[in-house]
């Protein structure tokens, strides 16, 4: 199919989506604090818009999630460079490791917001931590996948330590390193909402809360829109990346 | 430039070798046992001579290259250049083992990169080689848009910008077709008498190391050892055709039988 008629197709499908919605509203006749239309969704939108409560609540969720990405990913892609790097350090921190990930890191959202309050910080400490493992993961998996003859390759030719990782190890696991961040930048808005449906003062997630508190439906649909606004966002940001830099794989 | 390698072959033997190898032992652990990759190989190496190591699979070829790279410890006995500096390696490897991100010159320029050479000279040079190595117009191809003849011309050129006192050849055609690597042969052959440079080479092919080699040295299976040392006294330029004399069928006899 060419991408010009497969593009249309799929401005098509949503196009024809909002009209379903209405008629499903109209049909069933539901209450609008249990089903609103797409109108009353997007009154609710222009009305939040326009007494600036979206962009404060957006600009806070979008803050923690950048910054728990931020050192998540960090944090993760130094630690699996060394666990990629060392057999020894994996096997000392393995069941750490392992032991973390059996844990739901939603099952201790309330804990961590007991410990660091209803700030931003709790958020982003639990969005860092549900960002941590994939990256992590493909960290290793990518330095790993270094090929062994491209390493002889700058041996033999006197390649610094730094060079190595530049030249090589880097551009090389790129692809892999990307694709943890992918996975990342979709699961920190998960972590960032947790953490603000327990406690929180501002956020998207307060928003959420709040709506639902006051049979406000509509404004829980401009949250959760506004949500997905923000993971596709960030996931073209990581696609973005990847064109640019992995032109090589076509 | 080329007139040097139609002197007698004397004047070469009168240059100081500029590598030693006395005695040299590689041994790897393998389980439990002692797997002796390499005894005893001691030979001396001169400027702009051309040796091929000829044996089979497992005859440690790779091992010995990895020495003289300098990747590889040896267990005893040692590799010693006759340098003023660091030795320079160029080395072609079995597959062409290059950078897949990378274009066609900006592998070629990798070395002249880690030497710290600014990149406007380092381009001028690698266009050279792609010159040389008969790849104008690939400049800013990609490995995988080349053929596998292509891409071996590249690693060639990226085992030769950097001007390296030594070259370190891996059965570098032995992933071609017959067809490529006889025409590679051809091209090598060239390229080493116009660049003058020292090399060593492993294949397993009879035919490759006696078209290419001053000196052809056979190494036996496990443990290798050198078990001949035979002079190759053919003229050089070498035409194709030069492997349907008498001599080169004489040299390729006892090279067999060396083998077996």
């Amino acid at each position: 199919m060419k991408p010009f008629i497969s593009r249309l197709l799929g401005v098509g499908s949503i196009l024809l989506f909002i009209p379903l919605w209405e008629l499903i509203v109209r049909v069933s006749g539901l209450p609008k604090f249990i089903l609103p239309s797409p109108a009353d969704v997007a009154l609710r939108f222009v009305k939040a818009l326009a007494d600036g409560s979206l962009w404060i609540h957006t600009g806070q969720t979008l803050t923690e999630i950048l910054l728990g990405l931020f050192f998540g990913a960090s944090f993760a892609t130094i630690l699996g460079y060394f666990l990629a790097k060392s057999y020894l350090l994996e096997s000392i921190l393995a069941p750490y490791l392992v032991a973390s990930q059996a844990i739901p890191i939603v099952a201790v959202a309330p804990l961590l917001a007991l410990w660091l309050g209803p700030g931003s910080a709790s958020k982003v400490l639990i969005c860092s931590l549900i960002v941590f493992f994939p990256i992590l993961v493909n960290t290793i998996v990518g330095v790993r996948a270094v090929p062994a003859a491209l390493y002889d390759l700058l041996r033999a030719l006197h390649a610094t330590r730094w060079q190595i990782l530049f030249k090589l190890e880097i551009p090389a696991a790129l692809p892999v390193l990307l694709g943890g961040l992918r996975v990342g930048a979709t699961l920190s808005v998960i972590g960032a909402i947790v953490g603000e449906l327990v406690d929180a003062k501002q956020g998207l997630g307060f928003l959420l809360k709040l709506g639902d508190f006051q049979y406000d439906t509509s404004m829980v649909f401009v949250a959760v829109l506004m949500l997905a606004a923000l993971a596709l966002s960030l996931y073209g940001l990581v696609t973005l990346l990847e064109k640019k830099f992995l032109k090589w794989m076509k | 430039m080329i007139c040097a390698s139609f002197l007698p072959r004397s004047v070469n033997l009168m240059l100081p070798p500029i590598l030693t190898v006395q005695n040299l032992n590689v041994t790897f652990a393998a389980g439990a046992k002692q797997l002796c990759a390499l005894e005893n190989i001691s030979f001396a190496l001169r400027a702009r001579e051309f040796i091929c190591f000829l044996g089979p699979s497992g005859s440690g070829k790779t091992t010995l290259l990895r020495v003289l790279a300098g990747l590889q410890k040896p267990t005893a006995g040692a590799a010693q250049f006759q340098l003023a500096q660091t030795p320079k390696i160029g080395m072609v490897f079995q597959q062409a083992n290059l950078m897949p991100w990378r274009t066609v010159l900006e592998n070629i320029k990798l070395p002249l990169e880690l030497e710290g050479v600014s990149d406007a000279n380092a381009k001028l040079k690698a266009q050279e080689l792609i010159e040389l190595v008969g790849l104008r117009g690939f400049e800013n191809s990609l490995p995988r848009d080349l053929s596998g003849g292509m891409a071996q011309r590249v690693g060639l050129a990226r085992a030769l910008i950097h001007n390296p006192d030594l070259l370190l050849l891996d059965e570098p055609f032995a992933s071609l077709d017959a067809l490529t690597r006889e025409r590679m042969w051809g091209e090598l052959s060239m390229i080493w008498q116009a660049k003058q440079k020292t090399v060593v080479m492993v294949t397993h092919s009879i035919h490759e190391a006696l078209f290419l080699a001053d000196r052809v040295l056979v190494l036996t299976q496990r443990p290798g050892k050198i078990k001949l040392d035979l002079p190759v006294n053919l003229p050089r330029p070498r035409a194709d055709d030069v492997r349907y004399t008498h001599q080169f069928g004489e040299m390729a006899k006892k090279l067999r039988a060396a083998i077996e």
